[in-house]
């Protein structure tokens, strides 16, 4: 029992335990979400917060600790950002010619993320720093975080209503273009980066490049879109 | 693949620094991805090698959310609180967001392809 708890101790001060842990877990939910059939309400990334959670309460380890293994893994969100630099490119011939209606879009896009989820919230009595966390959910993380540190909301709380987003608009978003009938793959991109930023644009993906490439870039203009828009419609 | 992601990471690096430099509310990784775009329009071409080195990273980005989603973690007692209507809100507004984003985009491109045939 005394080694195990050596180990215990030695594996809790390295980043191996959780690095490994992560990329695993992912990958087994990943495995789930293909033998099902890419089922939406299977989505890996809610799977493996499921089975990670539980893991962290029952070792008692702290968040933090647990980041210092993640982190390699969340610090590889920036790089494929940038990366998505290359779909874009891929599209660019087809961005040239879509450019206005793109730009009416995003505006109107932006602002309904933006106040659709204030108003609904104060309706159902949502407490006000909650509310101010909320305000960036649409948009990629680090951005939304920022914004939300800025302006008095959790930023660490505004992560999570942010990827709690990018699964809803990931989950619905097929049942929702089937419902209003849109097939255009720009249109569907486009609408799941705006609504639904990184987790959207992942999704986008897999439904098809050209869906993925539109969605990359609706999730990068409306971060900054967002952050915009934001200050205005607080000092309004 | 070692010189793809080096140039991904150079890009990241001078995004990062520049939006520090010049404090613009962009994050870092965005702007680096509006530079490598423009480098990519004025260069005019794409090695093979940045293309499938993107195509990794992007094929696995659902992966790079998990820790921050873990997260969740930090604020259960909040969310306890508050899950029901915080998932109602979350739920309504990305879904309505979506909605209306995807009819006005298909307005917006019907109107502006009426108006170039005419």
């Amino acid at each position: 029992m005394n080694s195990f708890s050596d180990i215990w101790v030695y594996l809790s001060q390295t980043p191996l335990l959780w690095l490994t842990l992560t990329v695993s877990v992912f990958y087994v939910a990943q495995t789930i979400y293909t033998y099902f059939n890419n089922n939406p309400l299977l989505n890996p990334v809610l799977i493996s917060i499921f089975i990670l959670v539980p893991m962290l309460s029952l070792t008692n380890t702290p968040y933090n600790t647990y980041f210092t293994g993640a982190q390699f893994v969340h610090f590889l969100l920036g790089t494929a950002t940038v990366g998505l630099a290359i779909p874009l490119y891929l599209y660019y011939d087809k961005l040239k010619q879509l450019w206005l209606p793109l730009l009416l879009t995003l505006l109107i896009g932006s602002a309904t993320g933006i106040l659709s989820a204030i108003i609904i919230g104060k309706l159902l009595g949502v407490s006000q720093i909650t509310l101010l966390s909320l305000m960036p959910k649409s948009i990629t993380t680090p951005i939304a975080m920022g914004i939300s540190e800025k302006i008095g909301g959790l930023p660490s709380l505004t992560a999570i209503l942010v990827i709690l987003t990018g699964m809803i608009g990931a989950i619905f978003a097929p049942f929702l273009f089937k419902l209003i009938k849109i097939k255009d793959h720009s249109i569907q991109g486009v609408a799941m980066g705006i609504s639904a930023h990184g987790l959207g644009t992942a999704k986008a993906f897999q439904m098809s490049q050209e869906t993925g490439a539109f969605s990359g870039l609706a999730m990068g203009l409306n971060g900054a879109m967002t952050a915009l828009l934001i200050p205005l419609f607080l000092y309004l | 693949m070692l010189g793809s992601l080096a140039l991904l990471l150079i890009f990241q690096l001078v995004g990062e620094v520049t939006a520090k430099a010049l404090a613009l509310p962009i994050p870092g990784p965005v702007l680096g991805m509006l530079l490598l775009f423009i480098v990519l329009i004025v260069r005019g071409h794409l090695s093979d090698d940045l293309k499938n080195t993107a195509q990794i990273l992007l094929s696995n980005l659902s992966l790079f959310f998990v820790p921050a989603g873990v997260g969740v973690i930090l604020h259960i007692s909040l969310l306890q609180n508050e899950w029901l209507s915080l998932s109602l809100t979350l739920i309504f507004s990305t879904l309505i967001t979506m909605l209306i984003t995807a009819v006005v985009m298909n307005f917006f491109l019907k109107h502006f392809k009426t108006k170039k045939t005419l």
